[in-house]
């Protein structure tokens, strides 16, 4: 493929190095040798599989441990004696390869989750669609969907950014040879192992959570391995100030991590099975539940993405930060609040009054620093706002930072007591959920992505601007369309619900309330149609970008100004 | 029931609330750290750092 292509570009870059001989590092040997040990683990557990998936997993992990043991060697025996430098020049050599895949694997898990999604949004309008089949089935194809969008398209764009923005911002080449590699293939291959568990009915029912004990540990060991690679990049840095991205990419990692450990404890039933159970049982199992639910909001959807901003929006507007001092501000903020504002996904329930109130108040106080964060990102762009006009891929960064702005308007809103006996468990949350998801981490995605292919594959610019024009306005029409139909939805349904008739009955039963649904239904489905369409036109504009796209003429090391 | 004070409730009383003055006094020593004024063009300069790089 085309990336590979490129890694041997750098290969032969390499080749004119003086010969020294050639040997295996510890890290190809040793990983070479770890795989070969997992994929003899793996043909055992699939010939002692107690349930049919757990069967599939185990030879499917016996598959890829095998490819991984061949691609190291084939590697070590296509690649020059000395390992890539450092710097070439006194520049710095800065490793692209990891980028290039996770970009790839963005766009492709972006279009599978937007194309799930419009599926589902489909089925209920028309249920028919369920087609009657298990693995068809709403309750299946829903955390699909969410996992795709969330952990393999947002999850990707946040490596590939992160691993491009430590390098960039610390001028200094990636940690590690074969360890970035392993940290994007790796991640790639637990949501292979989740997705597909969802279809054969694997889930362990915790929401955002539902990959099962197998596919958890797998992440813990492939999400440890991104931490140290992020915090040796770090450590080796030629830059002494800590670029105001970082800091928020490694709240990212490091949280969800936290996050990851402290919901996801739990005993197989068997070692040779998928199911397990969960270690929190009752209230404390919904607390930490939520606890990791609304962090995955705050620290994977929030403070990852900001990381974007804080770098994408200066760099294409090229205007500095607006007020670095309010960048450290909200990101300390960020920091102290949101991990509070759990419990506002449980008002209403058997969780301890306080709780609720603590974590609606916190939710509150979240204001602050997200408006702190938002008014930044739009006032970087002051002394360019002419840029607006004509370039769609700044554009489309702006108008994510303010649907940033108006979704965490919108939920600390609905997390007030009060308003949230309205809104939840209506179509209101998902209209909110998607405003944030559609236009701020889509957009702001979309934006970093048409950045990040022509600098990571060194092309002078994107195949199309004007087909990024057509993405930004089809791709708006349809959150439009999204949201509106979901906030009256919404209303209308939690209206309906509390509905009283002078008796003291109840005015609707449930279906006629299903049945008013219906017309918001089918102009979700539309607006969900609508986002699908612009992203296949972005695919097609990046991809007609690395093919065809011209060159970056590099300049000549000695014309370099001085820094 | 009567609250009694005992060596073991004033110190899970101070283990559990002192969190809240800790944290008080972390971000108040963050707010003069960004707002100290000779910080400031460390500040500037680092908000020009996506711009000047390679």
């Amino acid at each position: 493929m085309w990336f590979l292509a490129a890694c041997s570009f750098e290969r032969e870059s390499a080749m004119s190095q003086p010969s020294i001989s050639k040997s295996m590092t510890t890290g190809e040997s040793g990983l070479a040798v770890v795989f070969a040990v997992t994929a003899f683990l793996c043909v055992i557990a699939a010939a002692k599989a107690v349930d049919t998936p757990f069967a599939f997993h185990a030879a499917l992990s016996a598959a890829a441990s095998l490819a991984a043991v061949f691609c190291i060697v084939n590697r070590y025996f296509d690649r020059p004696a000395a390992l890539p430098q450092a710097e070439i020049n006194g520049r710095p050599n800065y490793n692209m390869g990891p980028i290039k895949f996770s970009s790839f694997m963005a766009m492709f898990w972006g279009i599978a989750g937007f194309l799930v999604g419009l599926i589902i949004a489909s089925q209920l309008a028309w249920p028919a669609l369920n087609f009657d089949l298990p693995w068809t089935s709403f309750g299946r194809l829903r955390p699909l969907h969410t996992s795709a969008v969330i952990f393999a398209f947002g999850g990707n764009v946040l490596i590939a950014t992160s691993f491009y923005v430590v390098q960039k911002s610390c001028r200094v080449r990636l940690a590690g040879d074969l360890a970035p590699w392993f940290v994007v293939v790796g991640y790639n291959f637990f949501i292979l192992i989740a997705g597909t568990g969802y279809l054969l009915g694997v889930t362990q029912s915790k929401e955002y959570a539902e990959p099962e004990w197998y596919a958890d540990l797998w992440l813990t060991i492939v999400w440890v391995t991104y931490l140290l690679v992020f915090l040796a990049t770090l450590i080796k840095r030629k830059e002494p100030h800590i670029f105001v991205a970082n800091w928020f990419y490694l709240a990212f990692i490091v949280t969800i991590a936290v996050l990851h450990l402290g919901n996801n404890p739990a005993l197989p039933v068997s070692v040779f099975g998928s199911k397990s159970y969960v270690a929190w049982g009752g209230i404390q199992d919904a607390m930490f539940q939520w606890w990791y639910g609304h962090n995955a909001v705050g620290f994977f959807l929030t403070a990852g993405f900001l990381a974007i901003m804080y770098y994408f929006i200066p760099k294409r507007a090229e205007r500095p930060i607006y007020s670095y001092r309010l960048s450290i501000i909200h990101f300390w903020a960020l920091i102290f609040l949101y991990i509070w504002a759990g419990p506002h996904h449980l008002h209403y329930t058997a969780l301890p009054d306080w709780t609720q109130t603590l974590g609606m108040t916190f939710s509150i106080m979240l204001w602050m620093p997200s408006w702190g964060g938002m008014i930044n990102g739009l006032m970087t762009l002051s002394g360019a706002w002419d840029k607006l006009r004509t370039d769609p891929v700044l554009r489309m960064l702006v108008v994510s930072v303010a649907f940033y702005g108006m979704s965490t308007f919108e939920g600390p809103m609905m997390s007030i007591k009060v308003v949230n006996s309205l809104s939840h468990y209506t179509d209101w949350t998902i209209g909110h959920v998607h405003s944030g998801a559609l236009g701020w981490v889509g957009f702001v995605s979309f934006g970093a992505l048409y950045c990040l292919v022509p600098w990571a594959w060194n092309r002078k610019g994107l195949y199309s601007l004007k087909l990024v024009n057509w993405h930004f306005w089809i791709a708006t029409l349809g959150i439009v369309l999204y949201i509106s139909a979901m906030w009256v939805s919404g209303i209308l349904q939690g209206l309906m619900w509390r509905a009283y008739t002078s008796l003291g009955f109840l005015e609707y039963s449930f279906i006629e309330t299903v049945e008013a649904m219906h017309p918001f239904y089918i102009i979700r489905a539309a607006g969900g149609g609508l986002f699908l369409i612009g992203a296949l036109i972005m695919a097609y504009n990046l991809w007609m970008t690395v093919r065809v796209g011209e060159q970056e003429v590099q300049m000549p090391v000695a014309l370099q100004p001085a820094e | 029931m009567k609250a009694i004070l005992t060596l073991d409730n004033l110190a899970s009383g101070l283990v559990t609330t002192i969190w809240t003055p800790v944290f008080v006094a972390i971000f108040l020593a963050i707010i003069t750290y960004a707002f100290w004024p000779r910080n400031k063009a460390a500040f500037d300069e680092a908000a020009h750092l996506p711009l000047r790089e390679e």
